[in-house]
């Protein structure tokens, strides 16, 4: 009596057990056909973008993953830059109270009569979108946000992702980890 | 036609540059922009591999070496590099949700190795038991490691709790296939400690957890964890398991006190037992109640499909804009001012909406009857007899620590 029950017991175990197994390998089988051997990282589509603002505060990173950068093939190389100066900027200089970056991460630079350069300090910038706000407005819009996938963590759902009003923020390949404007277009 | 011919002149001047580049002649030489590469994706195979590695090496200890100090110190190396070199991110608990999503949404495939973080457990869980859960899991670890003096919980309230993580599940996988969110990652409590980094509240619940877990041993495991339900569920039918006793159970009860979740089964009080004709009647009775659980569960969740569909950003913009239409004039709302400047109509969302509230109404009567099975089959567990003669790990609950093992007195022959 007592082996039977022991026997039986056994049997629905390992019955069970193979009907559990072959559901994972139907799972696995189903999955694997809908699977790519490529990861997917975030990134932001720049076109999409709407600079609200949410980037420098959303991020799960303190600061934020995201930051400007610039497409140096779009630039007029202004010296009127709307995303350097402030809309009521006193002059065109370099003075602080001029400056639309709260963080100061913008250097002018002068090249030659009348162009100057503008380059993003990544450690400096918080990726507030505030110069690409001012550059898109007023200028070519080389300057954009871009997630910086050697300080993103990649994580399993993108904490900017989820409250993006413009739903920007998409899973690209990791092969093709950026879109930085000029080398990439909108195909819409 | 007036418009179209303005609209199409928009959007010409809008592809066009408004400052040319200039021609430089003092030789300036432009610089590209920095797009340093995401982590490598062998680094991505190399996690696979590890995760492979631990798992086989916490079996072996678990089930052949017997030895305590080797799942230790594994799941020491699992918190450092799963949890604080790879900041917990991908694990297979959230793997779950990327599986899920990729059954539902056509424009994700799971990257193969969210998918084997997913089924590699599992396949390890129906050979070996629940060894992911000694050793290789990150979040399991950051709790085995700080229980100081587990208290143990009565086994009505072990029951009502662990109902939980089957709800949690549903919950994640409702979201996940509604393109929704990923609640499993966004409340994951102890992924803000690993990454030393993370907003104030969750910071507050990963250490909250981490302190009640010096009392209450592994609590986000054993009531909240929503991977653990597939995990348990494929223990109870693993084909081997780790024992507490190397040769024979002589019931010295030493081992009564050494687990510190309450999974170890007392054998079966002889004298207690009812008669065996009750108990079927009993069992039928139940086992009769189950469909009744699940369209009760059912209705229930179809019930909730309208609040549950409101964390879709969707779903919850259109019935803002309906219930307040004076928000579009708030300039503060981000999102409504994004909508509105988006060019979709009102009509758009208003369908997009519906659609999903639909989706939402199919999957929580889905939710709900899934969560009236559980709560129907942990009652009929409660009444199913089992005469057991030894001390015994619940293959269900067991985590495979092998705390348990070293209090047995008996002699490898």
């Amino acid at each position: 009596m007592e082996e039977k029950a022991k026997t039986r017991r056994e049997f629905i175990q390992s019955g069970t057990r193979m009907v559990m197994g072959m559901a994972v390998g139907g799972l696995a089988g189903l999955a694997l056909g809908r699977s790519t051997t490529d990861e997917w990282v975030w990134q932001i589509d720049p076109f999409e973008c709407t600079q609200c603002g949410r980037c420098a505060t959303e991020c799960m990173l303190n600061p934020s993953a995201v930051k400007c950068i610039h497409a140096f093939d779009l630039c007029g190389y202004c010296d009127l830059c709307g995303g350097y100066f402030k809309p009521d900027a006193n002059e065109l200089s370099t003075a602080a109270e001029n400056q639309l970056c709260p963080a100061a991460a913008i250097e002018r630079k002068f090249i030659e009569e009348p162009y100057f350069e503008y380059i993003i300090h990544e450690d400096l910038c918080i990726g507030c979108g505030k110069c690409v706000e001012g550059c898109t407005a007023f200028g070519n819009g080389s300057l954009h946000l871009q997630i910086m996938h050697h300080i993103c963590l990649n994580c399993n759902e993108c904490s900017i992702a989820r409250v993006c009003p413009s739903d920007a923020i998409k899973r690209v390949k990791a092969e093709n980890a950026y879109k930085v404007k000029g080398s990439w277009t909108n195909i819409a | 036609m007036a418009f179209i011919l303005l609209l199409f002149c928009v959007s010409v001047s809008g592809q066009q540059q408004r400052f040319p580049k200039p021609e430089f002649e003092s030789g300036y030489v432009q610089p590209d922009p920095v797009t340093p590469e995401p982590r490598a994706q062998a680094m991505e195979y190399l996690d696979v591999l590890v995760l492979l590695v631990v798992l086989s090496m916490v079996s072996y200890m678990a089930l052949k070496k017997r030895s305590r100090q080797g799942i230790l110190w594994l799941s020491v190396f699992t918190m450092l590099y799963f949890g604080f070199y790879r900041n917990g991110c991908i694990c297979s608990v959230g793997a779950v949700q990327n599986v899920t999503l990729s059954f539902f949404d056509s424009t994700y495939a799971v990257s193969v190795t969210a998918l084997l973080f997913f089924l590699m457990p599992l396949i390890f869980t129906l050979f070996f038991g629940r060894t992911f859960c000694a050793g290789a899991c990150p979040l399991g670890a950051i709790q085995d490691l700080v229980i100081l003096k587990p208290i143990s919980l009565p086994r009505w309230l072990r029951k009502i709790l662990g109902i939980f993580p089957a709800i949690y599940l549903g919950l994640a996988v409702l979201y996940a296939a509604t393109g929704t969110e990923f609640i499993i990652c966004r409340y994951d409590p102890f992924i803000g400690i690993f990454r030393m980094d993370a907003p104030f509240h969750m910071i507050v619940l990963g250490v909250s957890f981490l302190l009640m877990g010096m009392f209450v041993a592994r609590p986000y495991c054993r009531f909240i964890c929503p991977y653990a339900v597939l995990l348990n569920l494929f223990s109870r039918f693993s084909k081997w398991h780790l024992s507490i006793t190397p040769s024979r159970c002589i019931r010295c009860k030493l081992c009564t006190t050494s687990c510190p979740f309450d999974a170890i089964d007392v054998p079966t009080d002889e004298k207690a037992t009812t008669s065996s004709r009750a108990g079927v009647r009993n069992f039928m009775l139940y086992a009769a109640l189950l469909p009744l659980w699940i369209a009760a569960g059912g209705f229930i969740g179809s019930e909730a499909h309208v609040w549950l569909s409101r964390a879709h950003p969707d779903v919850y913009l259109a019935e803002l804009l309906i219930e307040h239409p004076e928000l579009k004039d708030d300039p503060e709302n981000i999102d409504i001012q994004t909508f509105l400047e988006s060019g979709k109509t009102m009509d758009t969302l208003v369908e997009e909406a519906r659609l999903k509230r639909e989706e939402f109404y199919v999957g929580s009567w889905i939710l709900g009857g899934f969560i009236g099975l559980v709560i129907g089959l942990t009652l009929l567990n409660q009444v199913v007899y089992r005469r057991k003669e030894d001390y015994t790990p619940n293959r269900g609950e067991c985590f495979s620590c092998g705390r348990c093992m070293d209090y047995c007195p008996v002699d490898k022959k």
